[in-house]
């Protein structure tokens, strides 16, 4: 029995929304059945996903499940930081091929507008190993920048290929009407910003922002009789890496991300040149970078070649992050996951507008969190 | 055991409790030490208590020399709550001579343009003036 993705919904990502976290997910969740014509009675189960330190709801899935009129179906919480909808939409796959619901709602949101930057600030620093780690001042964009300074040293990666990414990300954005930032950026913009955390600037880093993601996910035989463009989840992979970079090993890619797209490429039976268009976490310029080469569209250390050739374009050898990636619509963490997922599904339906790759009928998400902690790659097939 | 907080380590400190606590007391004798599981003989930095490779709880202190070289850095001018005042600072890792990694801020007498992956360096420790103590990476 396949695992099918029927329904994708999702919020403008903005900088502070001005609504709460249960009418972000209505929107959300709204968006996404009134597109296959479903009804909240429909769904068996809702797992609610977001990283809970943004929230003031304690143990938001109760709210949220309440708010969406889902009560008295069970309703579960999942978090792996910037992954968590992926982790749900792992959760989602299990409970429905196990039998035990057919029809899963995952929603995925954050509102990182409802603290201050002051509590936004504390909380970023703890995101480290707080025992060994954090007492240094650390915080997420220098773990990035630690792993791009020894991109460059081993394999010759130059801040203009960083760049690079984010003029790809500038172009695309102006096609997503729900991505935050709609601009095209120079090359000489990106590289006269501001530094960060070197050789990380402005705007080789994505922001936070407010917004919420929806995927309906259901049974073989209800995707059928629900919708004629069901997508199948072919792989699924997850993996971990240590969560200091004290115990990393690999300071140029991300092992997690390689080990869950071999899981999810050997449950497919497919290769990476069988994808036709990705999703990858470019919270950073440099993670896009490696995406590139974790998933094996080119060999490791050959990234920066790959976007300097424009192979990542529309019409490149493999087209990634054409809604504008996280670069340019934003990170509401809990909600990305979901939001890449529903970028491919609207490519494998062909209805993904000026965006669309002519004939896509395979795509890949690849969604990292932390600083390559949690590994997620799912496939995706028309 | 003579317990003491480990809430002295670091310009900031999130916690104070932990069976490594005598890292503190070593440090402010002038050594930064490491763990090794007296089962498997695993050396251990930061030092561990436990050790998942065989279940073992019995681990011995042990010297690290300080002579290390830099894998990779990133110079900061973005900092979190507490650490505002000290912008920029290089955020650094460095691989001991004894095969152990360690996560430390560069000395501030080391310039930004001669900081260089592969450099040698020596693993300190540091007395901070708010009366804590850490470690950092000097010039070698």
């Amino acid at each position: 029995m396949s695992v099918a993705i029927v329904g994708v919904g999702q919020t403008p990502f903005s900088r502070n929304c001005g609504i709460s976290i249960r009418e972000l997910c209505f929107e959300a969740f709204k968006d996404a059945l009134e597109d296959i014509n479903l009804t909240p009675k429909e769904i068996d189960a809702s797992i609610i996903c977001s990283a809970p330190e943004y929230d003031k709801q304690r143990s938001p899935a109760g709210l949220i499940s309440e708010y969406l009129g889902l009560a008295p179906k069970p309703t579960f919480y999942a978090e792996s930081i910037c992954s968590s909808s992926s982790t749900g939409v792992k959760v989602g796959y299990s409970f429905i091929k196990s039998g035990l619901h057919d029809t899963v709602a995952v929603i995925g949101f954050q509102k990182m507008s409802e603290i201050s930057s002051a509590e936004v600030q504390e909380r970023m620093g703890r995101g480290a190993d707080v025992q060994w780690e954090s007492p240094f001042g650390t915080m997420m964009p220098a773990g990035y920048a630690m792993y791009a300074h020894a991109h460059m040293q081993k394999y010759g990666t130059t801040e203009e290929q960083l760049a690079k990414v984010k003029v790809k990300s500038g172009k695309y954005s102006l096609l997503n009407p729900l991505a935050m930032y709609r601009r095209a950026i120079t090359l000489e913009e990106c590289l006269e910003a501001r530094v960060i955390a070197s050789p990380l600037k402005l705007f080789d880093c994505c922001a936070n922002a407010d917004g919420a993601s929806c995927v309906i996910m259901t049974s073989e035989e209800k995707a059928k009789k629900i919708t004629d463009t069901p997508v199948w989840v072919a792989g699924i992979g997850a993996a971990s890496d240590t969560l200091s970079t004290t115990s990393r090993t690999n300071l140029t890619g991300l092992t997690c991300a390689v080990e869950a797209a071999k899981q999810a490429y050997k449950m497919a039976h497919m290769e990476p040149k069988d994808m036709d268009v990705a999703e990858v976490h470019d919270c950073f310029t440099i993670a896009e970078i490696m995406a590139y080469e974790n998933l094996g569209f080119c060999k490791p250390g050959e990234g920066g070649k790959l976007i300097e050739e424009s192979q990542t374009y529309i019409g490149g050898k493999i087209p990634v992050n054409v809604d504008g990636g996280l670069l340019s619509k934003g990170h509401p963490i809990g909600a990305t996951g979901g939001s890449q997922i529903r970028t491919i599904v609207l490519q494998l339906q062909g209805r993904a507008g000026k965006t669309q790759v002519d004939g896509a009928e395979v795509g890949l998400v690849h969604n990292i969190g932390g600083i390559g902690v949690y590994g997620n790659v799912t496939i995706l097939r028309r | 055991m003579i317990f003491v907080s480990f809430g002295k380590f670091g310009k900031m400190s999130y916690i104070s409790e932990t069976k490594v606590a005598d890292f503190v007391k070593h440090l402010e004798e002038g050594k930064v030490m490491a763990t090794r599981c007296s089962k498997c003989g695993k050396l251990y930095f930061p030092p561990r208590a436990d050790c998942p490779d065989d279940l073992s709880m019995d681990m011995t202190w042990e010297e690290l020399s300080g002579r290390c070289k830099l894998l990779t850095y990133t110079t900061a001018h973005f900092a979190p709550t507490g650490f505002e005042d000290d912008l920029p600072y290089t955020i650094a890792l460095a691989q001991c001579e004894e095969g152990v990694n360690v996560y430390a801020l560069l000395s501030k007498d080391i310039k930004e343009n001669e900081t260089h992956i592969g450099m040698d360096l020596r693993l300190t420790p540091l007395r901070l003036p708010n009366g804590k103590i850490t470690y950092e990476l000097k010039k070698a």
